[in-house]
């Protein structure tokens, strides 16, 4: 137990805050992922085959290809993508982004597409008649997405984005490829001076079960709250 | 764009590919008896056998796979006991560390999705098997398990294509699997967009093809026939 103490002789203190770290990242990448969605899905339920092709290419690539890999090629390609950017307006020196925005965005990106199917699945099940009603009272095309869907498609799409959340919650521990000390590097760091991989591993795997636990119920409380007038 | 780069390292990422269908098809053959057993042991009335079985999907569910490898691959190694028995023969290889993981991992996925399917099965079917005479046992394997099977296809597809996915975490235990490989080219070369593309078009073939053979399997088993 005295591994776990806070303070210069325990693990405790550098755990939690490894804990804290791991929710901040989770909570970016599912909000990049939700930006990325609210892009992507109108592209997907387009009627121009353009767009939707887009749409597709998005949530097919990403959905089908390795976590890790994607992260690699933020990780090894992230700096270099914008300092070819900067280049554009003329700044030459070297960028460096830390791995808190490269972790996330990665994770975000990930966590987007999976966003997205959830979406148009949700926007597909609302009653057609909804959206005559918009035409009929003469909405334009933006506000019937904001004003109309978006609301009604949030409470379909609650059970489904709590899938969502658990898998963005459990894909931020390959983060730790990249040397961001959430919850799985801090015990590898851990287990690496200490030589007892064993606890400090099964308890990681403790802390990501409380997560995913905790989530659970509150995201429950939501559906039940968004669901009382049905 | 370095075109060259893309065609050289296609014939070694290729190879790679070998490794990663064997840590899938190795995890994929484990974990559906795995997933089966537990979930005819979901099934059970016994509260105990079936706490005991949702525990160990709940656990399994609720982890990094990461974390899995990990544990499997690092931690139980430090057990004094276990390095004295004919076990650690197996647990020193990082190939069989990978496929216990994947296995459990899989196993968890499966039992759940079998578990649903079996519950899906409509009780008219099994009184009809009773009321002409058909053995428990024959009941449960000749209408239960391939009905169950037909109902957990689709999901069961997609079981297969994260598993997939998730044979790129061996990389981290040393092993040479697709994303390992594509890794090291992209650490030693430094051109992560074009290994990427090659490497991440490997992956989404194999998509393309589990996809594919879902639901040819869907269409073949479906009830309408």
């Amino acid at each position: 137990m005295e591994l776990l103490a806070f303070g210069k002789t325990g693990w405790g203190d550098e755990l939690f805050y490894a804990t804290l770290m791991t929710i901040a990242v989770s909570i970016t990448a599912m909000l990049v992922g939700f930006f990325f969605a609210l892009i992507f899905t109108p592209l997907k339920l387009s009627k121009y085959k353009t767009l939707n092709l887009i749409g597709n290419f998005y949530t097919t690539v990403i959905r089908g290809v390795p976590e890790l890999l994607v992260i690699y090629l933020f990780f090894f390609g992230g700096s270099g993508a914008i300092m070819y950017v900067a280049s554009i307006f003329g700044y030459y020196e070297y960028i460096e982004i830390n791995a808190f925005i490269t972790g996330s965005m990665a994770i975000g990106i990930i966590s987007g597409a999976y966003s997205t199917e959830v979406f148009r699945g949700a926007i597909q099940s609302i009653d057609r008649g909804q959206f005559e009603a918009a035409k009929v009272l003469g909405i334009n095309k933006i506000g019937q997405f904001y004003k109309i869907i978006l609301p009604q498609m949030l409470r379909l799409a609650i059970p489904n984005l709590s899938n969502v959340w658990q898998i963005t919650l459990k894909d931020t521990s390959l983060i730790s490829v990249t040397g961001l000390v959430e919850i799985m590097r801090q015990s590898y760091i851990a287990a690496g001076s200490t030589r007892d991989p064993l606890f400090f591993y099964s308890f990681a795997a403790v802390l990501y079960l409380l997560l995913t636990y905790i989530s659970m119920k509150l995201i429950n409380k939501l559906e039940v709250k968004y669901s009382r007038g049905y | 764009m370095d075109f060259d780069l893309m065609i050289n390292s296609f014939p070694k990422l290729l190879g790679a590919t070998v490794v990663t269908l064997k840590l899938l098809s190795a995890s994929l053959f484990f974990g559906l008896f795995l997933g089966l057993f537990f979930a005819i042991l979901r099934l059970n009335k016994n509260i105990f056998i079936n706490k005991f079985a949702y525990g160990y999907s709940y656990i399994f569910r609720g982890t990094p796979l990461l974390v899995q490898i990990f544990i499997i691959y690092f931690g139980l190694g430090q057990i004094e006991y276990l390095r004295t028995t004919f076990l650690w023969v197996i647990l020193k290889e990082p190939y069989w560390c990978a496929i216990i993981a994947f296995t459990l991992n899989t196993g968890a996925y499966t039992s759940e999705i079998l578990r649903s399917a079996f519950q899906t099965i409509k009780p008219g079917i099994i009184e009809a098997g009773k009321s002409l005479g058909i053995s428990n046992k024959i009941i449960f394997y000749k209408i239960q398990i391939p009905i169950a099977i037909r109902q957990s296809l689709p999901a069961y597809g997609n079981e297969i294509i994260l598993m997939m996915k998730g044979t790129s975490l061996a990389s981290t235990v040393t092993l040479m699997d697709l994303t390992g490989v594509a890794k090291y080219i992209i650490s030693t070369t430094f051109k992560p967009i074009e290994v990427f593309i090659v490497a991440g078009g490997i992956y989404l073939f194999m998509t393309f093809i589990i996809h594919n053979v879902i639901k040819y399997l869907e269409k073949k088993y479906s009830f309408q026939q």
